[in-house]
């Protein structure tokens, strides 16, 4: 299914309208699932309040809709627009910094006065489109001075989002530039210089994080350090999921989620309300669900037809498994606790938005492919 | 080279998820017992539902101790947005006494702030009224109901009956933790004391589920405590308020025992106090008050006081005359109105300066010759003396069912080595076969003994539990006599000697106790006794009369008796502490005693037989 749509031949007039209008029917198909899924697990979170639920519809529905619309555009569009989009980023980035409004101790947000935006969410696909953008015409693997520039081009909005601060999500916009170079075929000894001279310069890192940063890496690599303060959401979201066993207390049934134990339980932790109301069962579908996702994803990268739609569409796959994985290691207390939704399940806003928008750019990448012979 | 750092990657993924998975069924499946235990405590919270304690009744369900509704002032912390403001401003309401408010902020540390924490207990009916007329002055300030020991009886019983207290430190250090959450009040003294684990029960459990602020939300499980047991006493409230109006003002004890089974049918002494006090928590004034009083009300004069028994013990000393054979009972002796021991011009005294004359065994009873008793006293030697002493219990504790009796003194040879580590001197026999010297008893020990000798040896352990109900099945368990070890005597003949001498002291003409039989219409049989408290020298020719000494000083007066002398039905001990002579003093109380029993048994009273 994931490798081939033509099984829904059997519906001859819908195969036809998603192939003209450029959706992918395997992966439109895995991903309605996973948000009607997540419609439910929210409901359960959210203390079964139809706002909410209302809410996440109608954020879905304008995802969908972008997704939809950039099916329809030729890739050589985003190709093309990459560099503007890059600079406009970067300019939203700066004005955050300047003005942007403040939430929970970070300036994340800018009001474009009907909607309230987070320009580092954008980052995340304008990054690894314009490092494809930028390696599409140029030998590979990368020469050293086309990887300076990727790296300048790719240390600027890390740079600026570590600074709202939001380390979190300013190494998931790097991982999706450094995606796009390890698809490229970035050389193995630079990946691992790469990776020494990050855990070199780790303890640099480390001294320019702000309290709560390090606070939180303390409390991951030691969560009863603190049980009732940091350690108290990774205590309670472990307490959760184990207290899920095998099959979960039943949907709406668990009472770590509805009595209120499990903090942020509709946003960053809503992984644990899944594992705790449908249990390891429900939880390993869940990954294989994604597993799909990601796959189609990859699938769709290796049969793209040029380097940019290949690197795009990889990195794109890549980082949606990333923020899966993130997600989840955090909630299951295997990375430490960082500020990322599990994709299209979590309540929120831009999230939702720019992963929908990056489908859509898989999914015109896809659907614009010219059949040499049929 | 994009395939494969694609599949790369894809492998990559796949590990990922492989971790993830592990992950998660170590979470779920290996730690899944550990992590429920975690859930549960954080959403289950255990309320112990406190027992009702149970009631106490006298033999014939007079109730003697209950509990009624209470009210107390709860204060919601959460709610009280100046709590200095509130209880200054309540203080003007209701009495609020510097120990409630320490134990208020004691409470006020360790409750989540959404409880009700308790300000008063106990508060008054006008106090409630006045609250209520204020009530909406006073958000988050709540009276609430519940059951306080209640003591209807008053100051009657006070000693058997002892009191609930609030707990104290050191009493929460022993006792079992999980049966007292939830409880306040704790058996101090009596048989609030020795019975507190029948009428405490067993609590029960409420499970509820609560959310993360801690608010109550559902029950998950209930299991209903198990009331405290209801206790019928032996005591007869109508014979134990006859003996306390009998004692009138004076300071002692009365002790009645029904000889058939030990069941004790009062148990007085005087003075008594409010057990209320102490329930409500004593004030330092009225405690002070309590001790500072010279009768010591707090002191149950029944089992605790040891008091010379005096000439009470002669019947005793007269049975071991007979069975050792050192006592011919109609044998005459001289008694001059003093004894000297062989080779020593010491006088040892009798009571009556000038003698009795020629007696024998029975008037030396009836009349109370000590001169006899010292004759018999140098023949039977102080071991002897111990041995039938302790025969009647004296010197040990009777075992009744009550919190802290004492034993007295049997004084021997033995005793004064072990406790004052001296040799035993000839004159202290003398003092010990009429009661005095270090021989002490308590007045339920004499009352124990009297017993005994009305049925012959034959006896019970005192005990004042008549039977206990269970009061969700109201299966009532009856409380059973245990027998102690049977006076046997060679001749029992000899037990009809002593009761008749002891007959003679009531009824006789000339005996002691003669004013107990003033128009008495049945037989009693009793024997006198007075005990020095201070002790006269030795060639005083005279005892001062009675009121050119101190209160203080005079002698203890003490009678002991049982009736009918047939088919003995009640026995009694009396001690009027510095009252005089026992015929005086203690017998019209024991007379009296004895009639509240037995006169309306004989049809003499419109008031049905107990």
């Amino acid at each position: 299914m994931i490798g081939d749509s033509r099984r829904l031949d059997a519906l001859p007039g819908i195969g036809e309208l998603l192939a003209r209008m450029r959706l992918d029917p395997p992966l439109l198909f895995l991903l309605l699932l996973l948000c009607g899924v997540g419609l439910f697990v929210l409901y359960s979170a959210s203390d079964q309040n139809q706002a909410v639920i209302n809410g996440q519809i109608t954020r879905l529905g304008l995802g969908m809709f972008i997704m939809v619309v950039l099916a329809q555009c030729p890739p050589d569009w985003f190709r093309q627009a990459a560099p503007w989009v890059y600079i406009a980023g970067i300019v939203m980035l700066i004005l955050v910094l300047l003005v942007g409004d403040t939430s929970k101790g970070a300036q994340r947000w800018l009001d474009l006065g009907i909607v309230r935006f987070q320009p580092s969410e954008f980052m995340k696909l304008a990054v690894p489109l314009t490092l494809a953008a930028y390696l599409h015409q140029r030998p590979l693997p990368p020469r050293f001075k086309h990887l300076i520039w990727a790296a300048i081009l790719l240390a600027l909005p890390t740079a600026l989002v570590a600074k709202q601060p939001d380390l979190g999500t300013s190494l998931l916009v790097a991982t999706a530039g450094l995606f796009v170079l390890y698809l490229g075929g970035l050389r193995w000894r630079l990946i691992f210089l790469g990776i020494a001279a990050a855990v070199a310069a780790a303890p640099l890192l480390w001294m320019n994080m702000h309290n709560y940063q390090q606070e939180r890496v303390l409390t991951f690599l030691n969560p009863a350090r603190d049980p009732a303060g940091a350690g108290y959401h990774i205590t309670q979201s472990k307490i959760a999921i184990g207290s899920g066993g095998l099959f979960g207390k039943g949907w709406l049934n668990g009472s770590q989620a509805q009595l209120k134990f499990l903090p942020e339980s509709n946003t960053d932790f809503i992984f644990a309300v899944l594992a705790e109301e449908v249990g390891l069962l429900g939880v390993l579908l869940l990954l294989v669900l994604y597993g799909m996702i990601v796959a189609r994803c990859l699938v769709i990268a290796v049969r793209a037809q040029d380097m940019f739609q290949r690197l795009t569409a990889g990195s794109l796959g890549l980082t949606f498994f990333v923020y899966v994985f993130v997600n989840i290691g955090m909630v299951i207390g295997i990375l430490p606790v960082v500020g990322v939704p599990l994709p299209l399940i979590s309540y929120g806003g831009t999230s939702i938005v720019i992963l929908l928008a990056g489908f859509g750019i898989l999914m015109s990448i896809h659907g614009h492919r010219k059949l040499l012979t049929s | 080279m994009f395939a494969r750092r694609t599949a790369l990657a894809g492998l990559g993924v796949v590990a990922l998820i492989g971790v993830l998975g592990a992950r998660m069924t170590f979470l779920q499946v290996q730690q899944h017992d550990y992590f429920t235990t975690r859930s549960n405590d954080n959403r289950m919270r255990v309320q112990v539902v406190a027992p009702v304690r149970g009631l106490i009744f006298d033999r014939n369900g007079v109730l003697m101790a209950e509990n009624l509704p209470a009210y107390r002032l709860e204060i919601v912390p959460e709610q009280i947005e100046d709590m200095q403001d509130t209880i200054d401003r309540l203080s003007k309401l209701v009495e609020i006494r510097e120990q409630d408010l320490q134990r208020f902020h004691r409470r006020l540390r360790t409750e989540p702030r959404f409880r009700g924490v308790p300000l008063r207990f106990l508060l008054s009916p006008e106090e409630v009224a006045r609250l209520e007329v204020n009530r909406h002055h006073f958000p988050g300030v709540s009276i609430v109901a519940g059951l306080s020991r209640s003591y209807p009886v008053g100051e009657s019983a006070a000693h058997l009956l002892g009191y609930v207290g609030s707990i104290s430190e050191a009493e929460l250090a022993t006792l079992d933790e999980s049966r007292y959450r939830g409880t306040n009040y704790i058996g101090k003294v009596g048989v609030e004391y020795s019975y507190e684990d029948q009428l405490h029960g067993e609590p029960g459990s409420r499970v509820t589920e609560a959310n993360a602020a801690g608010r109550l939300l559902r029950e998950l499980e209930y299991s209903a405590p198990r009331d405290g047991k209801n206790l019928y006493l032996t005591i007869d409230t109508r014979l134990q308020t006859a003996a306390e109006e009998a004692m009138g003002e004076e300071t002692g004890a009365v002790v009645a025992i029904e000889p058939d089974s030990g069941a004790l049918l009062a148990l007085v002494s005087t003075p008594n106090f409010s057990p209320q006090l102490f329930v409500e928590g004593i004030s330092h004034k009225d405690y002070t008050a309590l001790q500072k009083h010279p009768g010591r009300p707090l002191f149950n004069r029944a089992l605790q006081g040891q008091y010379p028994p005096g000439s009470t013990v002669k019947p005793i000393m007269a049975l071991a005359g007979l069975e050792t054979g050192n006592i011919a009972p109609y044998k005459k002796v001289w008694c001059p109105g003093y004894y000297m021991l062989p080779n020593s011009s010491r006088r040892y005294r009798d009571w009556k300066r000038t003698g009795h004359g020629w007696i024998d065994m029975f008037e030396a009873i009836f009349r109370s010759s000590d001169v006899y008793f010292y004759q018999l006293a140098v023949r039977l030697g102080i071991d002897e003396i111990a041995r039938y002493g302790e025969m009647f219990n004296f010197g040990s504790r009777t075992g009744v069912d009550l919190p802290r009796e004492k034993a007295g003194v049997m004084p021997s040879k033995d005793w004064k080595r072990a406790h004052l580590g001296q040799m035993w001197y000839p004159g202290e026999t003398l003092n010990s076969v009429i009661g005095q010297g270090y021989f002490n008893t308590t007045p339920l020990q004499l009352a124990h003994a009297t017993a005994l000798i009305a049925r012959r040896g034959k006896g019970f352990r005192p005990r004042v539990l008549h039977a206990m109900e269970d009061p969700s099945s109201g299966s009532i368990d009856p409380a059973v006599s245990t027998p102690v070890p049977e006076i046997k005597l060679k001749d029992p003949g000899n037990w009809d000697l002593v009761i008749k001498a002891m007959t003679d002291v009531v009824h006789h003409p000339r005996g002691t106790g003669g004013r107990a039989a003033v128009g008495v219409k049945y037989k009693i049989a009793g024997k006198t006794g007075t005990s020095q408290v201070a002790g006269l020298k030795q060639d005083e020719a005279k005892a001062p009369s009675l009121d050119k000494v101190p209160r203080h000083l005079r002698d203890h007066a003490l009678f002991i008796a049982f009736a009918p002398v047939e088919n003995p039905k009640i026995a009694v001990a009396v001690l009027v502490e510095h009252g005089g002579g026992g015929g005086a003093m203690a017998a019209p109380i024991a007379r009296k005693v004895l009639d509240a029993y037995m006169l309306p048994r004989m049809g003499d009273d419109s008031e049905p037989p107990l």
